[in-house]
């Protein structure tokens, strides 16, 4: 772990931090008309995936995509501008929060269904493996994946024909409201059904950004030297509601208590305190990004604000290639 | 189009027409693969597949494990990458498990992300009917598949539009679900050599008359046509539209075809409710009102599962037969002998008495 990277790390997950904080500070202004799933508090998986993958390499995810496609490399002002139903949205308008893209930098799509782009990310893995390149097809799923039929189907089929593909899997414990036990059996871990599947897996604490990037960085670099698939498990937290901007503690279905425990794990305060205390972040220096990340958002939401709609004659056009 | 091109023909069946269309596709672009359950085992997905694996290799040419949803979704993410994947099932009933990721996600990409990607593959469905197929091996859902906007939806009849078609489904860059009748596997007819491409869209009129126009699709056509042989003969002139895709559907030849006749009868291979036949019956009373001289009419499947019985499937299926007296009927003539010239074939559920079984 070079001092580089590990400022990178905070950096990385400031910049999902505020973005997302700034989706919820003015969500309630009814201009960003679509569901959004905020990622609050999962932002280590996020931040250490993009340090990882190249460009060239491909990401698919799902409904709660906004920290993947930034962590990618994804255009900020395009998914703003998406959010907000613009044409110069990454999907000119069409998608939202939840279909996001950027392929120029290999992020090539994210969907609405839980677990639907699972084999969209291995078909990608077989492109590559049909065409002999050493590039990497990376699939981000959440708990709730790991109970859809898909998940295996598409888990088999990578093992049985070893496609490079790494699995990303961040156990946030909840499924909309319903918490993990009434989903899956007490005591399984998902990353031993990967095992079991016949994929090498292994299950690491997604608010230890380090430990993330280190165990990706292993298992990218073993897909690229000797094929794949890997799967890894993040523990990790659903800090706001799961659909919108708010909190959502006091609706029942968790206890504050278990919300606070959580939170005290904090991913970015943890990369914080630990380069503060280890002089390897001067104040200064971190006050400069946040200067920095603070503007360019500012321009971003500007940007997505400012954009046209798209034109509602454009409704019918592009049904067909 | 390649150089190669030859129009030379041939009599080839059904089957062997498709394995010719994948063997040339898979010849003329390195990025086409094939694959489903099957697709390399001795029988060879009814022989449409045969040899395809011994000559383009198991990177290519591949069985799979039973996983139809995640398997198209594999084929989807391919597609985004180059890759022009055609995926093969036995039966249109087993595809049943990949619908998340045929209208979620292959009907959808071009569109809900601007037209960046688009999934060029194809998904070869075989129709069952007959010889105890039953409930869950029978059904022809081309319907739904229409009614999903991004999703091109072929039905071939003749061996001929089933290798032209099938290669341009396979070279078209959007989703195309490819949909084969098995008792048409087995009928012979020319078929040019070649990269032969037959345009997705345009209908193929079958036979041409003045008298009443008959809209039909795959195996319905071969039925209707040996009624409109019969009708010829009782001063009947049919003309046989030949859709050869349900989406799109060829309208304007429709229309032209109703403005001359002025009577339409669709038949349709699936249930009647909801069928391809009902829109078009739909179509054509709201658009062509004034050339209709009389009520349109369809013939379909009845609304219930195809029974496996010998004995509930007699009459179950509409015949050629069925079709001549609908016509008379719509015309106010005399049913007179049909049923004399246009016996239900004993057995009545096999394409032909020589087909046995077991599939």
């Amino acid at each position: 772990m070079t001092p580089e990277i590990a400022k990178q790390l905070l950096f990385r997950m400031m910049r999902i931090r505020y973005v997302e904080e700034t989706i919820a500070a003015r969500y309630s202004e009814q201009a960003m008309r679509c569901p959004i799933h905020l990622c609050t508090g999962q932002e280590a998986v996020s931040a250490a995936v993009g340090l990882v993958l190249r460009p060239s390499d491909f990401a698919v995810s799902g409904h709660r995509a906004h920290g993947h496609y930034l962590g990618k490399g994804g255009n900020l002002r395009a998914m703003l501008a998406e959010i907000y139903g613009k044409k110069t949205g990454c999907a000119g308008g069409r998608g939202g929060s939840m279909h996001l893209i950027d392929e120029s930098v290999g992020f090539m799509g994210s969907t609405a269904i839980v677990g639907n782009t699972i084999p969209v990310g291995v078909g990608l893995g077989l492109s590559i493996q049909l065409s002999g390149s050493d590039a990497v097809s990376c699939v981000f799923l959440g708990d709730g994946a790991a109970e859809t039929g898909v998940f295996f189907e598409s888990m088999n089929f990578a093992a049985v024909r070893e496609i490079p593909v790494l699995f990303v899997c961040e156990n946030n414990l909840y499924s909309v409201y319903s918490p993990l036990h009434v989903r899956q059996p007490k005591g399984r871990k998902i990353f031993r059904l990967a095992q079991a599947i016949g994929v090498e897996a292994e299950h690491g604490d997604g608010n230890d950004v380090e430990a993330v990037y280190a165990m990706m960085k292993r298992a990218v670099a073993d897909i690229r030297r000797n094929g794949g698939p890997r799967f890894l498990e993040f523990d990790t937290y659903r800090w706001r509601e799961h659909c919108g901007p708010n909190f959502d503690n006091d609706i029942g279905y968790r206890t504050e208590q278990e919300y606070l425990a959580h939170r005290m794990q904090e991913p970015i305060k943890r990369q914080h305190d630990k380069l503060i205390q280890s002089k390897l972040l001067a104040p200064e220096e971190l006050a400069a990004f946040g200067e920095s990340l603070r503007v360019e958002i500012e321009d971003a939401f500007c940007y997505a604000i400012e954009s046209p709609f798209p034109d509602d004659t454009d409704v019918r056009a592009r049904l067909y290639a | 189009m390649p150089e190669s091109i030859s129009t030379a023909s041939r009599q080839l069946t059904f089957a062997k027409a498709i394995n010719e269309a994948l063997n040339v596709a898979l010849e003329a672009d390195d990025k086409v693969i094939c694959y489903g359950l099957g697709a390399d085992d001795p029988k060879g997905i009814f022989g449409t597949t045969l040899g395809l694996r011994q000559r383009f290799g198991s990177a290519r040419v591949f069985d799979m494990p039973l996983s139809e949803n995640a398997m198209t979704g594999v084929a989807i993410g391919a597609s985004l990458n180059g890759i022009r994947p055609v995926m093969c099932h036995q039966r249109l009933d087993f595809f049943l498990l990949a619908m998340d990721q045929l209208v979620n996600n292959a009907a959808k990409w071009f569109y809900m992300f601007d037209g960046q990607r688009s999934v060029p593959i194809t998904i070869r469905l075989i129709l069952g009917r007959g010889w105890g197929q039953g409930p869950t091996h029978s059904q022809n859902l081309q319907a739904w598949f229409a009614h999903i906007p991004g999703l091109k939806v072929v039905m071939p009849t003749s061996p001929a539009d089933a290798k032209g078609l099938l290669l341009s489904s396979i070279f078209d860059p959007n989703p195309v679900l490819f949909i084969e009748h098995r008792w048409l596997h087995n009928m012979v007819g020319d078929v040019p050599e070649g990269d032969v491409r037959i345009p997705i869209g345009p209908l193929r009129v079958a036979r041409g008359g003045c008298d009443i126009t008959i809209v039909s699709m795959s195996y319905m056509t071969v039925e209707a046509l040996h009624a409109a042989e019969y009708l010829q003969e009782r001063g009947v002139s049919c003309e046989i539209l030949d859709l050869r895709c349900v989406n799109p559907i060829d309208w304007q030849a429709i229309f032209e075809s109703v403005d001359k006749t002025g009577k339409l009868l669709v038949l349709d291979t699936g249930a009647e409710t909801g069928s391809i036949a009902g829109e078009i019956v739909a179509r054509v009373a709201i658009e062509r009102m004034g050339s209709l001289k009389l009520a349109p009419a369809r013939l379909a499947m009845p609304d219930v599962p195809e029974p496996t019985s010998f004995g509930m499937t007699k009459g179950f299926y509409v015949r050629a037969g069925d079709v001549a007296h609908k016509v008379l009927d719509m015309l106010a003539l005399e049913r007179g002998d049909v049923d004399a010239h246009l016996v239900e074939p004993i057995p009545h559920d096999v394409p032909g008495a020589w087909f046995t079984g077991p599939f």
